[in-house]
C-alpha cells in the first residue's frame, strides 16, 4: 500500500503542493435485522479507496476515488491540487498547521471473537432468541432486533514522513418491542434503542449483553407503557439513567466543545457553538462542581478509540470539563493554534471519500466517589428516573435542548414507583448543568455511543464513545407539548 | 503497487467516469455471477457517483471535495431465502466473490414466508430533464465562481457569509432476473448559505436544480444577507401558540418529516403511520403528491429496484389518499409496487423522494398580510419526532425569525423551540403562496410553497 500512498503524495508535492496527506482505508461491513421473529435482511458491504487532502496556496483541496491504482493517484493528485487552487481564489487567511511529530506505527481493536469468523447461524439464533422474548407478551404488536458490526482497516501517510496503519473493529445489538393502540406507540428498548449500544470489541460484547435475558420484559414494559399516565409537566427533580444521559452528554457537552464549529466552519449546516473563545479564557462555569468532562480516545471499547487520528496526531484524553469549569475544546492541527494549543487529536473521516473533521472520540462523564445510581434514587425525595432516549432536539448554538425518553418511573421517598408515558424535558445547556447535585459511582460507570452521529457536509457519520454513571438534575421542566 | 481490474474494459470519460453502457453491462455480469451459483431469482443495482463540494465559511472557501466512486449492491435469493451483499470492487474476482457472499448469506438466513419475489418488468419513461451535461462538467473553477458571487453579496452588505456549493453526477442501473433492464443517469446542484451579522442576524438561503446554470447565486447570497441584516438585535417573545407563515425552507421540513412518519406502506403495515385512505388530515388547501417524473423536482424515472416512478397523491385538498410501495410491501398488500424502493435491505421501507406541494393563490405579501399578530419562519432546525403517529415533532427556528403585527414585520424575535403535530399544521393551514421553490429536502428534490397556518405551538425560546 505504500507504493500508492507514495505515489499520491509524491505527485501532488510534484504538481505544487506544500503539504499532503492520503488515507487508504478499507471497510467491512455486516448487519442483520429481524423484525417480528422474521429476518428481515442480512447484508455484507465492503468499501476501499483512497482520499487525498492538499493544501497548495494556503489552501485545501481533496480527492478521493474507489480505484487502487498509479494512474488513478496520479488523476486525483492533479484533481485535489486544481481544486486546492479554486480554493485558493475566495481565500482571507492561509491556513496553517501546528507541529507533530511524524506519526509511526500500528494500532488494532483488542477484541477476543472475532465478529466475521462467527458463523451466521450463530448470530441469527442469539437475535431470533432474544427477538422472540421480546414479543412474547400479550399486546406486543412488533419486536426488532438488530446486530452491526464493522471493520477498517486504514493507512496514513502524509509528506512529513507519517506512515501509521489501524485496524477498529466495532460491534453492537439490541432488540426492542413496540406496542401500538389508537394513536399510542410505546416502545422499549434494550440495551440502547436504534440496535445498540456499539463498542470497539469483538463478539464477545454481544454475548455479554445477554438479550434474550432482557427481552421479555421489555414487551411487558411496552404494553404497560400504552396504559400508563402521561408523564406530569412541571419543574421536578431528574434522575438520568446512562442510557439517556450519554445522549446529554453528547449534544449538549461534545458538539458545543468541537472547535470547528466555534470558528464558524459548521455554521451553514449544524450550526455554530455558545462556547466561544473568550469563555475559555475565562474559565466559564459549565456545570455544578461534580461535572467533569474528558474527551479521551484512549477509553478501553469506546467506538472513539485509536491509535492515531486522521491526521496523524496520537490518541490523547482531553479535559473539556474539570470540576465544572470549561477548560478545553476537541481540536485539529489547524483549530488549536488559533487558541495556543496543540491538537488534541479529534479529527476523524468517515471512510476515503470524506476529509477528516473535528469529531467527538469518546467524550466521557466521569463517576464521582459518592454514591451509586441506586443510592441516588434512595436519596431522592420526589422526583422522576429517565431511561432510554427516544428523541433529541437541540438548537444550533447548542443552549436550548429537549429530550424524550421512552418511560419515567415516578419517584417517592427514595423508591421507584408508577411508571409513566411520553416523557419529555427541556433546558439551557449551562442551567442544566449547573443544577447537577449528584453523579453515580464507578458501580454504574458504562460505555456506551453512537454510530451515527452526524456531520458535515457531504454528510459523514461517526462512531462516537460515552461513558456515564447516572446523575441527578434539580428543578427540571418536564411535559412539553400538547399530547 | 496494488493493480485491480481491467481498466481496459471499461470505457471513462477524462473525469474516470464509466459510460453508462458499461454500468449495465456490470450489473448484467454480477447476475450471470449469481445463477452460476444457484440463485433462484438475483437483482443488481449498481450506483457510479461523482460527487463535488465546495464549502465556504467565513467568507472563505475552507473545504473542497471531489469523490469517484462505483458500487454494485447484489440480491440474491434461493427459494424464499435473502441475502444482500454490496462491494466496490468492481472487476470480475470481485464480483465474483460478491456473489459467493450475498449467495451465503441467503443460504443461512430463514425463510421469508411472505418473500413476494423480485419485481417485474415496467414501462420506463426516458426523462431527459434528469441530466444536465453543464452539472456534469461543472468544474471546481464554476463553483468557486458561484461562491465569490455570494460573497461579494454579503461584503456588499457588510455580513459574513457560510455555505455550500454542489454539484454530482450519479448513473444507476438495475438489472434482475425477471427481466428488469433499467438505466438512468441524473444529476444535481445545490447552493446554501447562511449570512450572519455582526450584531447578530442570520439569514438563510437555498436553491437546488438539476442544471447548475440554473442556480442564480448573486440572488441566493443577497437574498440570505438582506435576512441577515434584517434579523439583527433580535428580541424575545413568548412561547405558546402563534399564528405563523412558514417560508418554503420551513415547509420542505414538514414534508419530509411526513414522509418519514406516515407515507409509507411499511409504516402502514406496521400501524405506526397517520396515513388512512379518506382520513381527513389537512384543509382543503393541502395538496402533497409525490412523482418522480415531475421535472420541477429532481426527478427519477425509476428506483432503486427498477420499477417505474409512478405518481402518487398522498393528500389531496386535504384528504389521505395512498401511500407509496416498494415490491415487498406491495406484495403483502397483494398489489404492485409504486416505484418507491430503496436499496436492500431496506427495514425502513418505501419512500417518496419526490414530493411536491401544490401552489395556492396567495401571494407572499399576502399571506403575512393576513397575520392579525403572528411571527414569520424562515426555517426549521434539529426537528426529531416526539410521538410519531400523531406526527408531533420538536425543533428550533432559525436563520430568520419575525413579529409580524397587522399584516407587517415589525422585527425580529429569538429563536423559539416548537412542539407541534404536523398534522395539525396541515389542518390549520389557512393559506398557500401560489410561488413554489424546487429545495433539497432530507432524502429528495421537493417543490414547496409557503404556507399560513392558524396556530403553532412554541414550547421554550433559547438566547439568539
Amino acid at each position: 500500500m505504500r507504493d500508492l500512498t507514495h505515489r499520491a503524495l509524491d505527485t501532488a508535492a510534484q504538481l505544487g503542493a506544500t503539504y499532503a496527506d492520503v488515507r487508504v482505508v478499507r471497510r467491512r461491513e455486516e448487519s442483520i435485522a429481524i423484525k417480528s421473529g422474521k429476518v428481515e435482511g442480512v447484508a455484507s458491504g465492503e468499501s476501499e479507496g483512497f482520499g487525498l487532502r492538499v493544501l497548495v496556496d494556503g489552501a485545501w483541496g481533496f480527492a478521493s476515488s474507489s480505484r487502487l491504482t498509479a494512474a488513478e493517484a496520479d488523476r486525483v493528485a492533479g484533481d485535489a491540487v486544481r481544486i486546492a487552487r479554486a480554493s485558493a481564489t475566495a481565500l482571507r487567511n492561509r491556513v496553517r498547521l501546528d507541529d507533530r511529530p511524524p506519526a509511526h506505527g500500528t494500532y488494532e481493536t483488542p477484541i477476543d471473537e472475532d465478529p466475521f469468523s462467527v458463523a451466521l447461524e450463530t448470530k441469527i439464533g442469539l437475535l431470533l432468541a432474544a427477538d422472540a422474548a421480546a414479543g412474547k407478551p400479550r399486546g406486543v404488536s412488533f419486536t426488532e432486533t438488530r446486530y452491526d458490526a464493522r471493520r477498517e482497516w486504514k493507512a496514513f501517510a502524509a509528506t512529513d514522513g507519517s506512515y501509521t496503519e489501524q485496524t477498529l473493529t466495532h460491534v453492537g445489538a439490541g432488540v426492542e418491542a413496540n406496542a401500538i393502540e389508537g394513536d399510542e406507540h410505546q416502545r422499549r428498548s434494550y440495551p440502547d434503542a436504534d440496535g445498540g449500544p456499539f463498542k470497539a470489541a469483538g463478539f464477545e460484547f454481544v454475548r455479554s449483553l445477554n438479550l434474550a435475558d432482557h427481552a421479555e420484559g421489555l414487551g411487558e414494559e411496552a404494553v404497560a407503557l400504552l396504559s400508563a399516565p402521561q408523564c406530569p409537566a412541571g419543574r421536578f427533580t431528574v434522575i438520568l439513567d446512562p442510557s439517556q444521559l450519554y445522549m446529554q452528554v453528547h449534544e449538549s457537552c461534545g458538539h458545543p466543545s468541537e472547535l470547528d464549529r466555534v470558528y464558524g466552519t459548521e455554521a451553514s449546516y449544524a450550526g455554530t457553538s455558545f462556547l466561544t473563545t473568550d469563555k475559555l479564557a475565562d474559565g466559564f462555569r459549565y456545570g455544578s462542581d461534580l461535572i467533569d468532562i474528558v474527551a479521551d480516545a484512549t477509553a478501553p471499547g469506546g467506538m472513539g478509540t485509536f491509535g492515531w487520528d486522521d491526521e496523524g496526531v496520537a490518541a490523547a484524553s482531553v479535559p473539556i470539563v474539570r470540576e465544572g469549569i470549561f477548560v478545553g475544546y476537541l481540536t485539529s492541527r489547524e483549530t488549536a493554534p488559533r487558541i495556543g494549543r496543540q491538537s488534541g487529536g479529534a479529527m476523524r473521516a468517515d471512510g476515503w471519500n470524506r476529509i477528516p473533521l473535528i469529531r467527538m472520540t469518546n467524550l466521557n462523564l466521569l463517576p464521582k466517589p459518592g454514591m451509586s445510581l441506586d443510592e441516588i434514587v434512595a436519596d431522592t425525595d420526589d422526583g422522576f428516573y429517565l431511561a432510554s432516549n427516544r428523541s433529541w432536539s437541540i438548537d444550533d448554538r447548542r443552549l436550548n435542548f429537549q429530550f424524550a425518553t421512552e418511560l419515567a418511573y415516578e419517584i417517592k421517598n427514595g423508591k421507584k414507583g408508577r411508571l409513566f408515558k411520553n416523557p419529555t424535558y427541556t433546558g439551557i445547556t449551562y442551567e442544566f448543568w449547573r443544577s447537577c447535585d449528584a453523579v453515580g459511582d464507578e458501580r454504574s460507570y458504562v460505555m456506551l455511543g453512537t454510530p451515527n452521529c452526524g456531520k458535515g457536509e457531504p454528510g459523514q457519520g461517526a462512531s462516537v464513545g460515552h461513558a456515564c454513571s447516572g446523575a441527578r438534575f434539580r428543578n427540571v421542566q418536564m411535559g412539553v407539548g400538547k399530547w | 503497487m496494488s493493480e485491480r481490474g481491467n481498466p481496459g474494459r471499461e470505457r471513462r470519460d477524462d473525469a474516470g467516469r464509466l459510460d453508462p453502457v458499461d454500468v449495465l453491462a456490470m450489473a448484467e455480469r454480477a447476475l450471470a455471477h449469481a445463477e452460476r451459483g444457484g440463485a433462484t431469482e438475483a437483482e443488481a443495482l449498481v450506483t457510479v457517483d461523482d460527487a463535488r463540494l465546495t464549502r465556504f465559511a467565513n467568507s472563505e472557501i475552507h473545504q473542497n471535495v471531489a469523490e469517484s466512486d462505483a458500487q454494485l449492491n447484489l440480491r440474491i435469493v434461493v427459494g424464499r431465502r435473502v441475502g444482500v451483499a454490496s462491494s466496490n470492487r468492481l472487476d470480475d474476482e470481485g464480483l465474483r466473490r460478491l456473489a459467493e457472499t450475498a449467495g451465503a448469506i441467503a443460504r443461512n438466513s430463514e425463510e421469508l414466508e411472505d418473500w413476494g419475489g423480485l419485481p417485474e418488468p415496467t414501462p420506463i419513461e426516458e426523462l431527459p430533464a434528469a441530466y444536465s451535461e453543464a452539472t456534469a462538467r461543472a468544474t471546481p473553477e464554476v463553483r468557486a465562481d458561484g461562491v465569490r458571487a455570494v460573497i461579494a453579496a454579503a461584503d456588499a452588505a457588510g455580513v459574513v457569509s457560510y455555505g455550500s456549493f454542489s454539484t454530482a453526477t450519479e448513473a444507476i442501473a438495475v438489472a434482475n432476473s425477471k427481466g428488469i433492464r433499467a438505466i438512468q443517469r441524473r444529476t444535481g446542484s445545490q447552493l446554501l448559505t447562511v449570512a450572519m451579522a455582526p450584531d447578530g442576524g442570520s439569514g438563510y438561503a437555498s436553491a437546488a436544480a438539476v442544471d447548475v446554470g440554473g442556480i442564480d447565486a448573486t440572488a441566493i447570497g443577497r437574498e440570505a444577507a438582506a435576512k441577515a441584516r434584517s434579523t439583527s438585535n433580535p428580541v424575545a417573545v413568548d412561547p405558546g401558540d402563534w399564528p405563523v407563515v412558514l417560508e418554503e425552507y420551513a415547509v420542505v421540513d414538514l414534508l419530509s418529516m411526513l414522509g418519514y412518519m406516515g407515507f409509507s406502506a411499511l409504516a402502514v403495515q406496521e400501524e405506526r403511520s397517520f396515513a388512512e385512505p379518506g382520513r381527513k388530515v389537512g384543509s382543503e388547501l393541502v395538496t402533497i403528491i409525490d412523482d418522480g417524473k415531475d421535472p420541477a423536482t429532481l426527478p427519477m424515472a425509476f428506483d432503486y429496484e427498477g420499477v417505474g416512478k409512478q405518481r402518487v397523491p398522498l393528500i389531496e385538498r386535504g384528504i389521505c389518499r395512498e401511500v407509496v410501495y416498494d415490491a415487498q410491501t406491495a406484495a403483502r398488500a397483494g398489489r404492485t409496487s409504486t416505484g418507491h424502493g430503496l436499496p436492500a435491505p431496506n427495514p425502513y421501507g418505501p419512500f417518496p423522494l419526490n414530493m411536491t406541494m401544490s401552489a395556492g393563490s396567495t401571494s407572499r405579501d399576502e399571506l403575512i398580510g393576513g397575520l392579525e399578530r403572528g411571527l414569520l419562519v424562515t426555517r426549521f432546525h434539529y426537528t426529531n419526532p416526539v410521538h410519531p403517529k400523531l406526527a408531533i415533532v420538536t425543533g428550533m427556528t432559525r436563520d430568520g425569525t419575525f413579529l409580524v403585527e397587522d399584516g407587517r414585520i415589525v422585527g425580529p424575535v429569538r429563536n423559539l423551540r416548537f412542539t407541534q403535530s404536523y398534522l395539525a399544521a396541515l389542518a390549520g393551514t389557512s393559506a398557500v403562496s401560489r410561488e413554489r421553490r424546487t429545495l433539497r429536502g432530507d432524502f429528495g428534490g421537493v417543490v414547496v410553497p409557503a404556507i399560513r397556518v392558524d396556530s403553532w405551538t412554541f414550547t421554550g425560546s433559547t438566547e439568539h
